[in-house]
């Protein structure tokens, strides 16, 4: 009835061992079938080396590999169910022959494993909680260093522990605000009239810690992702040029028509050992043109999103109103990581660094001619600023709980909301059972993130914290 | 069988407090020959606690009560002596009721109801023990070795009972609710009596009938406080508590009744250090400390050993001092219930201010009692081990007359319905607390005696007071327990409030006298305590503000309902004071309400997910060890239920949500 699941479960590319894994009711007839010799009885947790055959009925004939099979018996193993690891030789095709020969053993209900599959039977089986599941299958995404060490510490309980406490003064608060209407005549001394100003500095270090937290997302994000880089101008400006330049091929269509370039392109590249997403925008500007405005508002929001925001100034002209509408933009998101490339310089400069500076103070410029040599300028430019915020997003991380992940960052966010609108409602001297359901909303979500039941776990604190009458 | 000791009824009901009461005036008013069972006449709708019917989260379940046809709210607006609206600074939500009843006009006027109550007979006799068809001696078995809580077999089908004199007694279905009567036991310090509460006799024989059919039978414990001659105590020294000017009634059938009567007062008084060190001397003498009592307590209502013992920062606890009725010279000593000897007790009530000579006519004490584990019954209150036997109650395993109250009412339409072959009614969390209480009861079960609080439901602001009869009447009309009359009385009202809320939400006023409105209210009748700059902003910001509809205008904080008639014409219509409740709350709260509802539309989706009783558990793969007993064990009606089983975690919810989901792929394809 329940099925055996299997795949290859390191990582692709030539290694020294490769891991098959299965997992389900069917190991051992499995190991049976593929071990040249098999045990009479097998030992958990024990290594069995034997060649591998794909012919059960006459294994000399078709040895495939030689290899070492480890059984864990259920539930004491990462799904919680019998689960095999035949370690063997790392070559692809090795592995994807014994892979085969699993799929092909004829034991009952033997499948291949969807995706994150191993992962998700053991938060089913209860071996992990949702924020440790979704950490492994970060590290299993991982494309660097850094996104590994979060995803490590995360996996650990890290973001987990930070939770509980701030749930654990969630608690607090919401007992507070439980006794406050179910007692309504206790002595005032202790329980009776809730104290919104001490409810409120409550919700406010809450409030505080949740926010720490949702800082480090973007952090976070950059670890995992990559650096996010928005490529803005006006159109024929030469964005398309330095995305080209930055990818190092000619994906992207550039013709000497302003506004061909009309949605975002968005790549991923790395650039000296940095993961980032380039961005390519439509030309900025205003227009009536129904398809291009689109396009503009989509720039907008890209750039809202941005890590690093890159400006491609045509130098050969002076700034005109088109430039000025981008620089409106640009000014608009406030965001502190600026770089101004002034191209084409091979055509004559009319536009200086200083010009530039005055407009944006803040912005790194770098003047060069694209299709005249000066990638390798651009580039280098675009390297140095986003190894700089990647280093700090690295440094960071070592030390910090991150958010990563997607889910977590809604539903701190949804906390913060809901904080906030208790908060107000406090101060707005709102009835109380309004309020408590702000509270009541932020501590679920807060248990949404580890995937904690909810039980009752306020009336307890209730009970254990208050000394009530009838 | 048919020897002419042979009676026979439709349903019978044992017990005739207030979990009796309600089931056998339901069954008999939904057509049923009914039979009640008490030991005793002066056991009939008696309160052997606190004499006062209602508060937070229990003058809802009153009100609720009312709304299906119940007698509670009836009884206690014919017998209170006080009446006070609690939570009032909080909003209408959280506005919970709260009566003192004469404890002897209670009881006499519910005897009355009984009485006048066509096919109902009252029999004081005591039920020894259980009529079972055909019994499963395996099952009992089984049912005997069971660990609490799981392995809950059916060992036959109830079909009547056996009184003590050897009398049998026919029935199609059997409410059971003893109270602390089964198996009851009184503690005063080291004195142990077999007794039920008051002194009246206790019920031991069908305890020990029900251990021997297996059924997970398990002590509770319970206690109250001494009782004190009117005269003997200081009224000087204590706090005068009134009732409210206005008088707002439990029924929907008074609402619209003025109550003139004289309220008698309560009064407050404080315990201090020299009451806390003559009990902390004495601990080791109270029964709960001996080891005598093996039964279990409930946290919200310590004795005062327990509080003391408990928060030895406090320096005073509060109690009250409540009188038990008219005709009577006792009061009740609510908040200092104990179990410590009577000397002791005499000893520490005496150091309380107002209490000083205090006579004691009975002391505090504790009572113990059998009660059955609430996970052996299904949402309807059937017994899962005996089919057509209906539980209700404290043996079920709550505390409370309106917890009681409310089950019996629920067991009693049930029994009702199981005999003419129809589903059970079953409440949900969000249409009432009665729905909160009972599935809280049959799903989590209880280690202690159930107490109803506000905070246990999920959908406060749905589940409010003013609209229990919105919530509820049109349902038990379908079911049967709404008279014609209540149910007539009901729609006339939901007319009315809803014409008056589309009213509001069109109507305006010219915008001067609507600025001159909203300067009053919000301006010139501010508190003196408000900030004058605040008020100062408020002049400015009004001087601005555009004509709005009076549905806008009642949402600000300082308007109520009543408010807006000054500026209103006379399409302004007559409510009661429910009606208008419900109005402005329809109006205020909008926005919340909504976010609730959509709350409740959110899981509605899980409550509609239905499970198969005879579900194999065990076949389905992921779901963990602990889960797959609980789900065997509890047999959830639907996920929505499953998911609040405790040791059910949200990925077993994800587990059977998948496997629902292949299940009604699988036979689609079929």
């Amino acid at each position: 009835m329940n099925d055996t699941i299997t795949a290859i479960s390191s990582a692709p590319g030539e290694a020294g061992i490769g891991i098959v894994k299965v997992s389900g009711p069917g190991c051992k007839d499995v190991m049976k079938r593929l071990m040249v010799r098999f045990p009479e009885e097998i030992e958990p947790r024990h290594a069995y080396l034997s060649r591998v055959s794909r012919n059960a009925a006459d294994p000399e004939a078709e040895i495939i590999d030689e290899a070492i099979f480890l059984f864990m018996e259920g539930p004491h193993s990462y799904t919680g169910e019998d689960v095999l690891e035949i370690q063997a030789h790392g070559s692809n095709t090795g592995l994807k022959n014994i892979l085969q020969a699993v799929l092909d053993s004829e034991v009952e209900g033997v499948r291949m494993a969807e995706p994150g599959e191993f992962t998700k039977l053991a938060f089913l089986n209860g071996k992990m909680d949702l924020s440790q599941a979704e950490a492994v299958i970060d590290i299993i995404k991982a494309k660097t260093d850094l996104s590994l060490s979060i995803a490590e510490s995360q996996s650990a309980g890290r973001l987990g522990d930070k939770i509980r406490e701030i749930r654990e003064t969630m608690l607090d608060v919401l007992a507070q605000m439980a006794v406050d209407i179910d007692y309504p005549d206790e002595d005032e001394d202790f329980a009776g009239d809730y104290d919104g100003t001490a409810l409120v500095s409550q919700l406010r270090w809450v409030l505080n810690d949740i926010e720490e937290l949702l800082d480090t997302a973007s952090i976070g994000r950059i670890a995992r992702e990559g650096v996010r880089v928005v490529i803005a101008g006006k159109p024929n400006a030469g964005k398309s040029s330095l995305m080209n330049a930055l990818l190092g091929e000619g994906r992207v269509i550039v013709t000497d028509v302003p506004g061909t370039t009309r949605d975002t392109v968005e790549e991923s590249v790395s650039i000296g050992g940095v993961p980032i997403v380039l961005v390519d925008t439509a030309g900025l500007r205003d227009t009536e043109d129904k398809v291009e405005k689109i396009g503009i508002e989509r720039t907008a929001q890209a750039m809202a999103s941005a890590d690093l925001i890159i400006l491609v100034l045509d130098g050969s002209q002076d700034l005109d109103d088109k430039d000025d509408t981008v620089l409106e933009y640009i000014e608009k998101m406030n965001n502190e990581h600026l770089l101004v490339v002034i191209n084409k310089n091979d055509l004559g400069i009319t536009i200086t660094e200083e010009d530039v500076k005055e407009k944006l103070p803040g912005a790194s410029v770098v003047s060069t001619s694209l299709v005249g040599g000066g990638v390798p300028e651009a580039v280098k430019a675009v390297a140095d600023a986003v190894t700089e915020m990647y280093d700090i997003g690295r440094l960071n991380a070592r030390e910090m709980n991150i958010v990563t992940n997607e889910r977590h960052v809604r539903m701190l966010r949804n906390a913060e909301m809901n904080i906030n609108e208790a908060i107000t409602m406090i101060q707005n001297g709102d009835p109380m059972e309004v309020i408590e359901l702000s509270a009541h909303y932020a501590y679920d979500s807060l248990g949404n993130i580890i995937g904690e039941e909810v039980g009752d776990e306020v009336l307890d604190r209730v009970f254990s914290k208050f000394c009530l009458g009838k | 069988m048919d020897s002419k000791n042979t009676h026979s009824y439709e349903v019978i009901v044992i017990g005739a407090g207030h979990a009796g009461c309600e089931a056998g005036l339901v069954a008999a008013r939904m057509g049923m020959k009914t039979a009640m069972f008490c030991t005793d006449l002066e056991s009939v709708a008696m309160m052997p606690c606190n004499p006062s019917i209602g508060g937070t989260g229990k003058g809802h379940l009153v009100r609720e009560i009312d709304a299906l046809g119940g007698e509670m709210g009836v009884n206690t607006d014919k017998t209170f002596i006080q009446s006070k609206m609690l939570n009032t600074s909080k909003g209408p939500a959280v506005h919970s009721l709260r009566a003192q009843a004469d404890k002897h006009r209670y009881h006499d006027e519910m005897l009355r109801t009984i009485g006048e109550q066509e096919r109902l007979d009252l029999i004081c006799a005591e039920v020894s023990e259980f009529i079972v068809d055909d019994p499963d001696r395996a099952a009992i078995e089984q049912n005997s070795a069971a660990e609490t809580g799981t392995g809950y077999k059916r060992i036959g089908r109830i079909t009547g009972i056996r009184t003590s004199d050897g009398t049998e007694y026919s029935a199609d279905a059997v409410v059971i609710c003893t109270g602390t009567f089964l198996g009851g036991k009184i503690f005063i310090g080291d004195d142990v009596t077999v007794s039920g509460p008051a002194g009246l006799p206790p019920a031991c024989a069908l305890g020990e009938n029900l251990r021997e059919l297996g059924f997970p039978v398990r002590r509770f414990k319970t206690g109250t406080p001494a009782r004190m001659l009117r005269d003997s105590l200081d009224y000087s020294k204590m706090k005068e508590q009134k009732g409210d000017d206005k008088i707002v009634p439990f029924s929907f059938l008074n609402e619209d009744k003025e109550y003139d009567i004289d309220q008698i007062s309560c009064w407050l008084s404080y315990t201090n250090e020299e009451t806390h060190r003559i009990i902390l001397d004495n601990l080791e003498k109270s029964a709960m400390y001996s080891g005598n009592i093996v039964g279990v307590g409930p946290r919200y209502c310590p004795s005062i050993e327990d509080k003391v013992s408990r928060f030895r920062d406090r320096k005073r606890h509060q109690l009250f001092v409540e009188p038990e009725g008219l005709d009577t010279d006792w009061m009740y000593i609510q908040g200092m219930s104990s179990s410590l000897p009577e000397d002791v007790q005499h000893d520490f009530y005496s150091t309380i201010p107002g209490l000083e000579h205090a006579e004691i006519v009975r002391p505090a004490y504790a009572i113990e009692y059998d009660c059955v584990d609430p996970l052996s019954l299904k949402p309807g209150l059937e017994s899962k081990i005996l089919e057509n036997l209906f539980c209700a109650g404290q043996f079920n395993g709550s505390s409370g007359y309106e917890e009681a109250a409310s089950q019996g009412l629920i067991a009693g339409i049930n029994a009702v319905r199981k005999i003419r072959g129809l589903e059970p009614l079953v409440l949900r969390r969000d249409q009432a607390y009665i729905g909160v209480l009972i599935d809280d009861l049959v799903t989590k079960g209880t280690n202690e005696p159930y107490r109803i609080m506000t905070s246990r439901a999920e959908y406060r602001l749905l589940l409010r007071q003013d609209n229990a009869d919105r919530r509820l009447t049109q349902i038990g009309y379908d079911y049967g327990s709404v008279s014609e009359e209540r149910y007539q009385r009901y729609l006339e009202k939901s007319r009315k409030v809803d014409e008056e809320v589309t009213r509001l939400r069109s109507r305006k006023t010219d915008i001067d006298s609507f600025r001159a409105f909203l300067l009053k209210h919000e301006c010139d009748l501010a508190p003196e305590d408000a900030d004058p700059e605040l008020i100062e902003r408020k002049r400015r910001d009004m001087a601005e503000t555009g004509n709005q509809t009076f549905a806008d205008i009642l949402r600000r904080p300082a308007i109520s309902y009543d408010d807006l008639a000054e500026i209103d014409d006379e399409s302004r219509p007559q409510l009661g004071s429910n009606e208008k409740t419900e109005v402005e709350v329809m109006l205020k709260y909008d926005g919340y309400i909504r976010k609730q509802i959509n709350e409740v539309e959110k899981l509605r989706n899980l409550e509609n997910k239905k499970l198969s009783e005879s579900l194999d558990y065990n076949s389905i793969r992921g779901l963990r060890l602990e889960a797959r007993q609980k789900l065997s064990d509890i047999r959830p009606l639907t996920v929505g239920q499953a998911s609040r089983i405790s040791g059910v975690s949200p990925a077993d919810i994800n587990v059977l949500l998948i496997y629902l989901e292949k299940e009604m792929r699988t036979s689609s394809t079929l």
